[in-house]
């Protein structure tokens, strides 16, 4: 069987991946374990907004909408003295898909700049909603008490043990979402976005579909909410700011739309430039803004680009 | 009473402060089809260079022309230098790259006078209290707000309406490759509307200067309540932005004001403190979703 180079990068990230908790042990850095962790906390919520940007053709500017949901359902669970996983983790699920399901058929309703416009002032809504909630830490947010708990089958507190569920879970959606995009399901809102009118045209209502893709997404990044609260182990509104929307979607568009391991391999270069920048400077951002521009104005299919879909001819 | 009228006039104070920042966002995308998501780093940018130029200078009446003059001047770099590649591009691209430039901005501001906020000092003369109405005392500035506010508007008005630009910048909306085709520099054209948007902003930001904290970030505060204005009032239009801006100004406003008193007589007070203050910041959002459920397009739709 021939093996394309992408497959082939995949392997290889793969391996890397599921080797870091090793490596850092040999270097006695714990460091990076908690480093590699974050990325591939990020990596989820990417791959989650790439379903429906990448495929599905909806700039969705608000996806860190989800990732708020779904912390806020861990902590909130938390300060009440429900620490069980398998509740929290369901309803950080449960909630971004509905919240999801109330964003996305008012915004799915519109297309282009007033999607993208909705989708982010429904973000910040949410945002100023956790802002103003004094008893869940206003916008100081709150210390999580006691990561989610599930008994008898895994300790979060070991971090290595966290790590391998973190990668578990993202194997999990690249293989789900690998299985999505190619479905008939996929492959409608792959014909929606190249052209609505043809796609309604052959007998599809596009719109049920683009939100049922909608509605996947956020539960998807609800999760990954629900991950992320439970790694920083700390509760805040900043989860759900505008700006972290655009870094997620920077993500994407750094490693390459409209692919599975795109956003992907965006997260990780993404979140190890910050870690790089602002180890060198307090003013990181004012080298990645100009980058961020650079970026789309001349890496169009970003890096995922670079590696060749097929192998070469004879290869 | 009286306190309904105080907050009416500030809800009309901001409301004409959407106006100006909404004004130039929708020119900006009607005849660019350019998102700018970094329109309300321009409203930064004039706070801050009005701050700096007040200090510098000592006075305030010096600082707003210099301040204004110098926000159009990035404004027009800014399109020149990297705008002008992203007009062809999908808006995808123009979200992202704006957005890098929103990073930019931010930082550059907190280089060059730190993170934390600054608050101008208004001269003697504006700082007082006017008197509307018998028993009704309302800052000066506030009021000179309003009123900068609707001649600048009403100038906007007229100048689109009436003038030689005013009519190229309607048929650069409806039609650019007609517009070139009649030999227009229709290059120089966008860069004279962005550069006239951005100035717009930067009043709309040395205006809020003295009344709201100078900090970065600030702008985007605004920017995103700039586009609840303009989603409600439809994309591009001029006479929705006015519109919607006022809607959102008064809702917004009232809505902190009121809602929590409100509240109060029909829930527990508990209840109604914690209720209160997070409904009011999530009306105007409540309202554009209902705009929207009726007309998708907005109020005043673009044709």
């Amino acid at each position: 069987m021939a093996r394309s180079p992408r497959a082939l990068t995949l392997a290889a990230g793969v391996l890397g991946l599921a080797l870091v908790p090793v490596g850092a042990e040999l270097l006695n850095q714990p460091f990076y374990v908690d480093l590699f962790r974050r990325i591939m906390i990020f990596a989820i919520a990417a791959l989650s907004l790439d379903l429906i940007l990448g495929y599905g053709g909806m700039v969705s500017f608000g996806h860190a909408a989800y990732l708020g949901i779904g912390a806020y359902a861990v902590g909130v669970l938390t300060h009440h003295g429900i620490a069980n996983g398998y509740l929290q983790w369901s309803l950080a699920i449960l909630g971004s898909a509905l919240v999801a399901l109330a964003i996305g058929a008012v915004s799915i309703r519109t297309s282009g700049v007033y999607f993208i416009m909705i989708t982010l002032a429904f973000t910040q809504m949410l945002y100023y909603l956790g802002i103003s909630i004094e008893e869940y830490g206003g916008d100081d947010g709150m210390r999580l008490a006691v990561r989610s708990q599930f008994p008898g089958l895994l300790d979060l507190r070991n971090g290595t043990a966290f790590y391998y569920l973190v990668l578990a879970i993202l194997l999990l959606f690249l293989l789900l979402g690998q299985r999505l995009v190619n479905a008939r399901f996929g492959m409608v809102i792959r014909a929606a976005r190249s052209n609505e009118p043809r796609a309604r045209a052959i007998g599809f209502s596009p719109y049920r579909y683009k939100l049922t893709a909608f509605v996947i997404s956020g539960a998807m990044c609800g999760l990954a909410g629900a991950l992320l609260v439970n790694h920083t182990e700390y509760l805040t509104p900043e989860f759900m700011h505008w700006t972290r929307s655009g870094e997620i979607m920077f993500m994407v568009i750094l490693g390459g739309i409209g692919t599975l391991m795109g956003p992907v391999l965006g997260a990780v270069v993404f979140l190890l430039l910050e870690d790089v920048l602002s180890a060198w400077t307090v003013h990181w951002q004012i080298i990645l803004g100009p980058l961020l521009v650079l970026v789309v104005l001349f890496a169009k299919k970003g890096l995922i680009g670079l590696v060749p879909e097929e192998a070469p001819p004879g290869g | 009473m009286l306190l309904v009228l105080e907050q009416t006039l500030n809800g009309l104070q901001y409301g004409v402060m959407l106006l100006l920042m909404a004004a130039g966002l929708t020119l900006v995308f009607g005849i660019m089809n350019l998102v700018n998501l970094a329109h309300g780093s321009l409203y930064m940018v004039g706070a801050y260079l009005a701050t700096g130029f007040h200090q510098w200078t000592g006075s305030f009446l010096v600082a707003v022309p210099l301040a204004l003059a110098a926000t159009l001047v990035v404004g027009i770099v800014v399109e020149v230098v990297a705008l002008r590649t992203l007009y062809e591009r999908d808006h995808l691209d123009q979200v992202l790259a704006t957005f890098g430039l929103i990073l930019f901005f931010n930082e550059l501001v907190a280089i060059v006078w730190g993170r934390a906020a600054l608050y101008t000092s208004l001269p003697g003369w504006l700082s007082g209290h006017m008197l509307v109405l018998p028993g009704v005392r309302y800052p000066v500035y506030r009021a000179l707000v309003i009123l900068v506010g609707l001649v600048v508007a009403a100038l906007l008005y007229l100048m689109v309406t009436r003038t030689r630009l005013g009519m190229l910048i309607r048929a650069g909306a409806s039609n650019r490759t007609m517009v070139a085709a009649l030999g227009v520099n229709i290059r120089l054209l966008y860069t004279v509307v962005f550069g006239f948007g951005a100035a717009l902003a930067g009043l709309a930001g040395l205006m809020a200067g003295p009344i709201y904290a100078v900090q970065p970030g600030m702008g985007e505060q605004i920017l995103i309540q700039v586009f609840v204005v303009i989603v409600i009032g439809g994309i591009g239009s001029i006479r929705g932005a006015v519109i919607g801006a006022v809607i959102v100004g008064m809702v917004d406003t009232l809505g902190r004001a009121f809602l929590k008193p409100m509240l109060s007589t029909v829930l527990s007070p508990s209840a109604a403190d914690t209720a209160g203050p997070a409904l009011a910041s999530m009306l105007i959002y409540m309202l554009m979703a209902a705009v929207l459920a009726v007309r998708p397009q907005g109020l005043f739709p673009v044709r």
